[in-house]
């Protein structure tokens, strides 16, 4: 018996050793978002409908709900709804899957719920990677997202940049990049524009999520509460019982 | 007030006395042993999720569409269309696991104390059908949000029935209404889920619960407290009433239960995408299979087991059979378990270690479910038996094999454990 525990116990310490050297792909940076921030949702709301909603979709997601931004109504009806949808529709795309799928190879996805199923920092390093190939059938390519459909939309505010990825230390790839051609905005002002546009897809992931953080503050004090009553009850009941 | 309302009461007992007569069996007269410890509270909590996963139901079935066109996007819309709808959607997902965490537990105690042993032998069979039915509810349910898991969660799983000999074939296009998971599997998973599962769980529950108070709760002693009675009432000595004592225990517990739940539900109800998996926000599309398909945590340990059998004459069913006497197993253990004490206090070295040896392993097999084979890395060197260089699929092979000595040892080890004499009457 003894001897299967001391032999288990080693395959269970030394398997992680393996993992260690197992970890492949390309490092994501963690996403500066912040859900409270109004100003930023904003901006990544404007650089949404902009940029993504001319081929992606969020259609769960309804342009009334963008009040949650601090936008009025007439804001939203402005400035975010260029499709000439109604306020209390979703944000559907002219462009139909049929047509996508003979442009990009792929139809492009719906992004309701991507800041869910990527995940805010896969989102951020993502826009942040895409580099000039000419081997790719739309010239661009993505360190995150090899061989990606979708061309560097952005590429007005990034620029154009190229990738070397070379052998480092211990195996590791070593990424270089380079600025070929210069972006409207400087890396920081680009940083923050992809910031804000992955902030704003994490909200409309789920909209309800700083309500539901708000709410579970009070339900957790409540019970709380409800402790103290329920363990006295508890204690005055239980006091004879030896 | 008071009077008004006895005699209310009075009116009523006169006319249908077995409604007072069921809750003094049940639950004011029901003499359940006084030294329950941490490990007594999972039952009512059980029962607890229960209701929270019915409740909760029922609300989600208003605005849920059993279609294949319709299902993801009814869910969507009640996260963010239906009022409070989210909050119902994440009790009901949160109470799923919870429900399994929950019952684990309760599973622990019976081993921790023996009480599947004589006579409650039917308490835990019972139980263990229980058992058999949540997982089938939870199958069943986790295909409704039809997203990219649900979707080829229940093709694998229900592929897994093809690879019974001769019958599989056809059994798993029954099960599935199709060639595929399809509509028609959505709407018999549907009705399985919402009606069928709920009813014979209410069924095996209530009986449960009967076969229980007929024999008597056992207690961390493993001591039998009918043993020592009060001559003039009747009562066992180291008894007390179930009501009022167990419910006011009981609902702290509940409320601790709950302050948990709600902590998990209100800020990560995805938990870390082992509650609600990254894959499930991806609708359903038979076209495109995921590169790494994991069932959701509860039934990690099994899938381990299914994936450590090597295939034979390129059958995996082999894997399936394992897995499936992995569960059934739990069965036997009333007849498997030849010790002459219940409780583990009074257990020796071999009954401890053994238990103690079977929670890691079933915890590693667990975890190794969740991940890819490849998350240990692999053997850096070639050797006549190795089929496959991943370690964590050698891992899992190993803990498999320790998992099933755990029971197929169990008649030997607990007969030769050396015990600790039990004590006369409980200890407090």
């Amino acid at each position: 018996m003894s001897r299967a525990v001391r032999a288990l116990l080693l395959a269970v310490l030394l398997a992680p050793l393996a993992a260690l050297a197992a970890e492949e792909g390309y490092r994501l940076d963690h996403a500066p978002i912040d859900p409270k921030d109004l100003v930023s949702l904003q901006a990544g709301a404007r650089t949404f409908v902009n940029y993504c909603l001319t081929c992606h979709g969020a259609q769960h997601m309804r342009y009334n709900r963008l009040v949650d931004l601090g936008l009025t109504e007439s804001e939203i009806r402005n400035n975010l709804i260029l499709t000439g949808d109604k306020i209390g529709g979703t944000m559907t795309v002219a462009l139909r899957p049929a047509d996508g799928k003979a442009f990009f190879g792929v139809a492009p996805p719906d992004l309701t719920l991507i800041g869910r199923s990527r995940g805010a920092d896969w989102l951020y390093t993502y826009l942040r990677t895409f580099y000039r190939d000419p081997k790719a059938a739309t010239g661009w390519n993505n360190a995150v997202f090899p061989r990606v459909a979708m061309p560097h939309v952005l590429w007005q505010l990034q620029g154009e940049r190229s990738l070397e990825v070379k052998e480092g230390e211990h195996g590791t790839p070593e990424y270089e990049w380079k600025q070929i051609v210069p972006g409207t905005q400087s890396e920081v002002q680009y940083d923050t524009t992809v910031r804000d546009l992955v902030n704003f897809l994490v909200y409309v992931a789920e909209p309800a999520a700083t309500e539901r953080q708000r709410i579970g503050i009070v339900v957790l004090f409540v019970l709380g509460i409800l402790f103290i009553f329920a363990y006295a009850l508890k204690k005055e009941y239980w006091k004879d019982v030896h | 007030m008071a009077s008004r309302l006895m005699a209310l009461w009075d009116w009523f007992d006169a006319r249908m006395p077995s409604v007072g007569e069921e809750w003094r069996k049940h639950a004011a007269e029901y003499y359940a042993p006084k030294n329950f410890n941490f490990w007594y509270f999972f039952g009512s909590l059980a029962l607890l999720v229960l209701v929270i996963q019915i409740v909760s139901g029922i609300f989600l079935t208003m605005n849920y569409k059993p279609d294949a066109g319709l299902a993801f996007g009814s869910v969507e819309y009640i996260m963010r269309d239906v009022p409070g709808g989210w909050i119902i959607r994440y009790i009901h997902s949160t109470g799923a696991s919870a429900f399994f965490i929950v019952v684990y537990l309760h599973m622990f105690r019976g081993l921790l104390y023996g009480s599947y042993k004589q006579p409650r032998e039917l308490v835990w069979m019972f139980g263990m059908l229980i058992y058999l039915t949540l997982m089938g509810e939870a199958f069943f349910g986790y295909l409704l949000p039809w997203g990219q898991m649900s979707y080829w969660g229940a093709q694998v799983i229900v592929n897994l029935f093809g690879t019974i000999p001769f019958v599989g074939p056809d059994l798993s296009l029954w099960i599935r209404g199709d060639y595929v998971v399809s509509d028609a599997t959505l709407n018999r998973f549907f009705a399985l889920h919402v009606i069928a599962m709920p009813l014979v769980l209410l069924g095996l529950v209530t009986v449960h619960l009967l076969a229980l108070h007929d024999v008597g709760s056992n207690n961390p002693d493993g001591v039998e407290i009918k043993k020592h009675k009060d001559p003039k009432t009747g009562r066992p000595l180291d008894g007390i009433p179930f009501h009022p004592y167990y419910t006011v225990k009981d609902l702290v517990g509940a409320v601790v239960f709950l302050a948990i739940f709600c902590a998990v539900m209100f800020f990560v109800p995805a938990m870390g995408g082992y509650f609600l998996e990254d894959n499930n926000f991806i609708p359903a599309d038979p076209l495109k299979t995921p590169p790494h398909i994991a069932p959701v945590w509860y039934f990690t340990p099994y899938y381990s087991i299914l994936r450590a059998v090597p295939p034979l004459f390129n059958s995996q069913f082999p894997g399936v059979m394992a897995m499936g006497i992995a569960v059934l197993i739990f069965f036997a253990l009333p007849w498997l378990d030849r010790c002459a004490v219940k409780s583990i206090r009074y257990r020796g070295i071999l009954s401890k270690a053994a238990l103690a040896i079977f929670v890691v392993v079933f915890l590693i097999l667990g975890y190794l479910g969740t991940e890819p084979t490849t998350v240990w890395g692999q053997f850096g060197f070639n050797a006549f038996f190795l089929d496959t260089k991943d370690v964590a699929t050698w891992v899992a092979r190993l803990c498999t094999l320790v998992y099933f000595l755990f029971f197929f040892l169990m008649p030997w080890y607990t007969a030769k454990d050396k015990t600790l004499p039990v004590p006369d009457r409980v200890t407090s």
